[in-house]
């Protein structure tokens, strides 16, 4: 852990303490974010480094996601324009994110959620990239940079959760915040242009009384809040990769 | 090392050669041609996809891979081990290694999304990546193996020839090591996370290897007319039948244990049991052609010395070897990821499915390519330089025994 995190615990915790922490009050489920929850994010002047002071995550309560995810998903899309390539089969076509059923075989019961780059604070997908390509950023976001992807595709294979897809034509049209490439690997990036920009990724503004989404590192943000009464659930817990992004009602 | 009686020489130019050479030319055309064709429209040409993204070409670049480390044995087990029937056969089994190696890793590089950025490759590392290793890997074995050689054909050189000889059976030892560990390191895929990988890559490099060593080492000689004994070749024999045994030991280790734990359970019963076509390859391809057969030829009583027997015992070893890595690396990624252990999963994006995947002919031809540049460098190799003994006949090789 780097110094300012520890003197921001101790700061808060003190200030906890003396009960003067601006904390809201969460109850059974979450307290929503609202407008206030995006201005947690400031912006990053683009000539500051990226540091580890912050590691953003967000919380997905799947209660409350009435379709499953399915706007989050269309969001995403939207957003970076992935999917709509016209050649390859349906395996074949990028995925960035996409809504995945659950059934309990004993117990049937039941949910949907989204699934996405989990953002892995010990991503398997850095460990086995050759190039250095597929990076985590200080902040916490995984990413692959497309200049010196060499397309092996060896993090696909360590991948746990088949958030990264391989781009398998030419492609047109992209947009400007978003460049993809044939023969590279890409998956979720958080949105990272806007959360630079200080907005919230384009899922989250998709979803907004179901996901909250902030610093991981403040113990006061809201996701941290929200995660510490609610709990936040990992995909494959087991696997010890404690991931940004956490699921309640799973 | 081998007295005055073993002289090597090259081959002779002949129609035959050039006949080959035609063949195989055909062949790597044709891998180009593959090469060019999914290069310019991109993988969808190809039967990979985003669920199965390793196929037929990492089969073919990973089969010659392994077997590369595995020709090298024979000259290893001449040097390291001081076994004088081997020695003669030195020179061949590390040109044969490095031809392997060039010609598994050339699918591999072609096969990248992005080929044109090898020089990446070869000057980013992330050190903690097995792939990375791997690349320092191959090189210092092309490396290792050209000394080793040089080891061999420069009487000045001898004097390092048992240090460059161990040194290479090492390095090689560490390289195969590398491959398995490509999959054992993988958390993510119930079949692959097992330290039994990298022993069993080796065992696996030992026959598949030798058998490519025994195929090439008769057809050299028939090809050119140069006698070959049957001591030579009994002695490959039996080693063979080792290796295979040692292959089946370690698979049968790996599954039983496999059955065992809750959490493997359901990907090893979808290969031994329930997997269609990777049900069949590894219990018809694996098992019963590459495994049983070659073994029932080679102990058969009545085929003794059958030198045909050897070969088809040689070439089901091959062949069962392919299969295996088949049903290891696709139907590996075939078995749906288990994001809820315990639960059913769907999506519209192939969760919870078995994944399909059937080869290109892109792919096959690339993968046939790799083979022909790898039998390319062998024929033009023991042309232009002195690798082959010109006889390896019984009463050659005997004394040295
Ligand atoms: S979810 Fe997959 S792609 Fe994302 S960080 Fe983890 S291992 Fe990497
Ligand atoms: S495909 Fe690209 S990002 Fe993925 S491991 Fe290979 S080089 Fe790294």
């Amino acid at each position: 852990m780097n110094q300012n995190r520890v003197y921001e615990y101790r700061r808060n915790f003190i200030m906890s303490l003396g009960g003067v922490a601006a904390v809201g009050v969460i109850g059974s489920g979450f307290v929503l974010q609202t407008a206030s929850a995006a201005g947690e994010i400031a912006a990053k002047p683009a000539d500051q480094p990226v540091t580890n002071a912050k590691r953003w995550g967000m919380l997905i309560d799947v209660t409350k996601l009435t379709d499953g995810g399915a706007a989050m998903v269309a969001a995403c899309k939207q957003e970076h324009g992935w999917g709509d390539e016209m050649h390859s089969a349906d395996a074949q076509k990028a995925h960035w994110s996409r809504v995945v059923k659950v059934t309990d075989k004993l117990t049937q019961n039941s949910f949907s959620l989204p699934v996405m780059c989990q953002h892995c604070e010990k991503p398997p997908c850095v460990d086995v990239c050759p190039t250095g390509a597929s990076m985590k950023r200080a902040d916490g976001i995984v990413q692959v940079n497309k200049h010196i992807c060499i397309g092996c595709r060896y993090c696909m294979m360590a991948c746990p959760y088949k958030a990264r897809s391989f781009v398998h034509e030419p492609l047109q049209d992209q947009k400007p915040h978003s460049p993809r490439g044939m023969g590279t690997v890409e998956s979720c990036n958080m949105c990272v242009h806007r959360i630079d920009e200080g907005r919230l990724p384009a899922c989250v503004e998709a979803a907004p009384d179901a996901v909250i989404f902030g610093d991981l590192n403040d113990p006061n943000s809201a996701v941290s809040q929200a995660m510490k009464t609610v709990g936040g659930k990992q995909i494959r817990a087991d696997l010890g990769l404690n991931t940004g992004v956490r699921y309640h009602g799973i | 090392m081998a007295s005055q009686a073993i002289i090597f020489r090259e081959t002779r130019e002949s129609k035959g050669f050039y006949f080959l050479l035609v063949i195989l030319g055909a062949f790597l055309a044709l891998g180009a041609l593959a090469f060019f064709h999914a290069e310019h429209h991109g993988h969808y040409v190809t039967g990979m996809t985003n669920q199965v993204v390793w196929g037929l070409p990492h089969v073919f670049a990973i089969g010659l891979i392994v077997a590369a480390s595995g020709a090298l044995n024979v000259g290893s087990i001449g040097t390291v081990f001081g076994k004088k029937i081997y020695q003669p056969m030195g020179r061949l089994s590390a040109l044969l290694a490095i031809s392997l190696l060039i010609g598994g890793l050339i699918v591999l590089v072609l096969d990248l999304g992005h080929p044109d950025r090898l020089i990446i490759a070869m000057t980013t590392y992330n050190f903690k990546s097995i792939f990375a290793w791997n690349i320092i890997l191959y090189n210092g074995f092309l490396a290792l193996s050209a000394v080793y050689i040089w080891t061999m054909m420069d009487r000045k050189a001898k004097p390092f020839y048992k240090l460059a000889g161990v040194a290479a059976f090492t390095w090689r030892l560490i390289l195969t090591t590398g491959t398995g560990s490509i999959f054992g390191f993988l958390v993510a895929r119930d079949f692959y996370n097992s330290a039994i990988m990298a022993p069993l890559f080796i065992v696996m490099s030992f026959a598949m290897g030798l058998a490519v060593f025994i195929l090439v080492l008769h057809f050299a000689y028939s090809w050119t007319g140069r006698p070959l004994g049957d001591a030579v070749m009994n002695r490959l024999r039996y080693l063979l039948a080792v290796f295979i045994g040692g292959v089946l030991l370690l698979e049968g280790a790996r599954h039983f244990t496999g059955l065992y734990i809750a959490q493997k359970a359901g990907v090893e019963n979808f290969i031994l049991f329930e997997g269609g076509i990777y049900t069949q390859l590894f219990w018809v391809g694996q098992i019963m052609l590459g495994s049983l057969l070659p073994l029932s030829l080679i102990f058969c009583r009545k085929l003794g010395s059958n030198r045909i027997a050897l070969l088809f015992a040689a070439f089901f070893t091959v062949l069962g070897g392919f299969a295996q890595l088949y049903v290891i690396l696709v139907g590996g990624q075939a078995y749906p990821l288990m994001l809820f252990p315990g639960a059913d999963v769907s999506s519209d994006y192939f969760d919870g499915v078995v994944n399909a995947y059937v080869p290109s002919v892109w792919e096959l031809m690339l993968g046939l390519g790799g083979v022909a540049l790898a039998l390319v460098m062998v024929t033009v190799g023991v042309k232009v330089l002195r690798f082959l003994p010109d006889s390896l006949s019984d009463a050659v090789v005997e004394p040295h025994n």
